[in-house]
């Protein structure tokens, strides 16, 4: 009898490194398929090229391969997406765990999650058809496709990650903390934002990466709203393409398989690995440095 | 008994799915086309609810892939087959039959809270589109010095789209020549999004297009050069070659081995018995009663090849052409 358990833990704990393992192929698949394309790609195209041309039209006649005006499609994006979202959710956080009662909490929480249950191409859809028309009552001169309305909505869709995590990390913070700013004197927005919050810091700053990560590589809301258009500019109201919908119009065309502008999606692809692998790199040295700093 | 009407009902459903249909005819290509074909395809279904007739929409260059792969009956077509399209038929051993179904003309439009526009020559559109534009002209005062000097956002087809090899073609000399500085989509819907909400845009697509969404974009006239006429494309100048250059045919493409087949021989006979009248009916132009004659003539000789394999495309005379091909 004791022998079989013996032998059926084992039997469990191989299931469950073959799982485990499973996440950390697919991983490494995905850099391996990344990389034998994006070497052919760096042996038609030089890499200074890639990085410092200012234009990308590799599927044109006069082929140019600058991956910049993706780079920054993105990452402008990505940046008016935080803008919204962080602000918008630390303060969510912080109310719903300093001010609210706990059953506005319990009735609260659920719905702002339904926020990330949204599929992505309705968000898409409502920036086109909604935010893009409201803006340009205030801002007549904000092109159909621009960056702005699909950024907003983008940050809009991510503030679930952020006050998620967030309220997590900041119920972590000890009892006593909260207990010492009040016996100080301090009010309760003193306390929230001076105490509260830098001691939840390390949580929200990973809860804010993972967050932008989500929003780097987000795809549909972008396809639908930001435009086609390559464009290098830091300028929201204008029409920009990402790099994820860069990869998406390649892969919905018909550009043949094994050529240089099929190709052209696996360097892009790798650049926007690199960033967001960069990025959860950071939140996990971030959460391990400074975890349990008050237990 | 509950639980026998509950079997009953799920049973009917599901026999919806199981649903065996006599035969099946697969449709892609063109989006310029993909209205006719599914206006046609629907009224097919009216009448032959048995054969499953399916449209995509992949551009005319997707659509050819996989008519060369032999993966459908019909490609869409809003160009004639190219040369190094013909060349891999021969490799892959694949006959097909050219069918003209339409006319279309290639709308230019612009916003219409643009009021500057009032026409375009031939030379200010490739001014506009050349590839040496690229990066170089990028506001509208560059294309007439009268003209503000706000930014130029152009909207126009992807590059597997059969309008972008025409437009290409007919208006910088060379099919697959442009610019790359734009907004390009295969997608039309996708184009008339963008340009009917930017005050400096300005789109190409076919006229259907702009006819569907007339309230929502201003047309633009088209000079052949300074001296001559400003034409706005309308059936009748589409019809008789007077909107030129941008008036093209359209065609579908049936595999001859489809084509030995009864359903979809009754599909062809269907589609240009109906394709003048529903091609009025979505804004495209029908082509004159003859041509449709002679082209299902030449479907039913099973006569396979392109009469554009070695002429181009651009002002051509489809009537005279049929008609000496028929000789």
């Amino acid at each position: 009898m004791a022998k079989s358990s013996i032998k059926s833990e084992k039997f469990i704990e191989l299931i469950m490194i073959a799982c485990s393992l499973i996440s950390v192929l697919t991983t490494l698949g995905i850099i391996l398929v990344l990389s034998i394309d994006t070497i052919k790609f760096f042996a038609e195209v030089s890499f200074f090229d890639f990085i410092t041309d200012t234009q990308w039209t590799p599927l044109f006649a006069d082929k140019h391969f600058g991956i910049l005006p993706l780079l920054t499609g993105t990452i402008l994006t990505t940046v008016i997406a935080t803008l919204v979202a962080v602000p918008v959710g630390i303060s969510i956080a912080v109310y719903l765990n300093e001010y609210a009662s706990k059953k506005f909490t319990a009735t609260v929480k659920p719905i702002l999650e339904i926020l990330a249950a949204i599929p992505t191409v309705v968000y898409g859809f409502f920036a086109l058809q909604f935010v893009t028309p409201l803006l340009q009552i205030f801002i007549p001169s904000l092109s159909g496709f621009n960056a702005l309305s699909p950024g907003i909505v983008m940050g809009i869709m991510i503030i679930p990650y952020i006050t998620s995590l967030s309220e997590d990390a900041l119920r972590a913070v000890p009892k006593s903390l909260r207990e010492a700013s009040y016996g100080l004197g301090a009010n309760k927005l003193q306390t929230a934002f001076k105490v509260m919050v830098p001691a939840a810091s390390s949580g929200i700053i990973v809860s804010i990466i993972l967050a932008i990560s989500r929003a780097l590589g987000e795809t549909m809301i972008v396809a639908i709203a930001a435009g086609q258009q390559p464009n290098l500019t830091l300028n929201p109201l204008k029409s920009v393409e990402t790099i994820t919908t860069y990869i998406v119009q390649v892969s919905m065309g018909d550009v043949p398989q094994d050529s240089l502008e099929y190709r052209t999606i696996f360097a892009a692809g790798i650049t926007l690995f690199a960033f967001t692998f960069i990025l959860n790199n950071i939140s996990f040295w971030i959460q391990k440095k400074y975890q349990n700093r008050y237990d | 008994m509950y639980r026998f009407i509950s079997l009953a009902i799920l049973l009917v459903l599901f026999s919806s799915c199981f649903k065996s249909y006599e035969g099946k005819i697969n449709i892609d290509g063109s989006s310029t086309v993909y209205p006719l074909t599914e206006a046609v395809s629907e009224e097919f279904r009216d009448i032959r609810p048995q054969i499953r007739v399916t449209v995509g929409v992949s551009g005319t260059g997707g659509g050819f892939k996989k008519f060369l792969r032999d993966e459908i009956d019909i490609s869409n077509a809003s160009r004639s087959i190219s040369k190094s399209e013909i060349e891999l038929s021969k490799q892959n051993q694949i006959e097909f039959i050219e069918i003209p179904v339409s006319y279309d003309g290639l709308a230019v439009v612009v916003s219409p809270n643009n009021t500057f526009v009032d026409y375009l020559t031939v030379e200010e559109l490739h001014k506009m589109w050349a590839p040496e534009s690229q990066q170089k002209i990028t506001r509208w005062n560059q294309i007439r010095p009268e003209w503000p000097n706000t930014p130029l956002n152009l909207y126009g087809a992807g590059t597997s789209s059969g309008t972008y090899d025409y437009f290409t073609e007919a208006i910088n000399g060379k099919a697959k020549a442009s610019r790359g500085d734009y907004t390009a989509s295969e997608d039309d819907n996708v184009l008339v999004q963008g340009v009917s909400t930017d005050v400096n845009g300005l789109a190409y697509f076919g006229l259907a297009y702009y006819t569907e969404n007339k309230d929502k974009l201003k047309l633009v006239p088209i000079k052949v050069n300074q001296d001559s006429e400003a034409i706005y494309p309308t059936d009748e100048t589409v019809r008789t070659g007077t909107y030129q250059p941008l008036a093209r045919p359209e065609f579908i493409y049936i595999n001859v081995k489809s084509a030995k087949i009864p359903y979809v021989q009754e599909y062809v006979k269907f589609y240009l018995e109906n394709a003048a009248a529903l091609a009025e009916e979505i804004g495209s132009v029908a082509l004159p009663p003859e041509v449709y004659k002679l082209s299902y003539e030449r479907f039913k000789n099973l006569k396979t090849g392109s009469i554009f394999e070695s002429k181009s495309i651009v002002g051509a005379n489809l009537l005279n052409l049929l008609q000496k091909d028929a000789q």
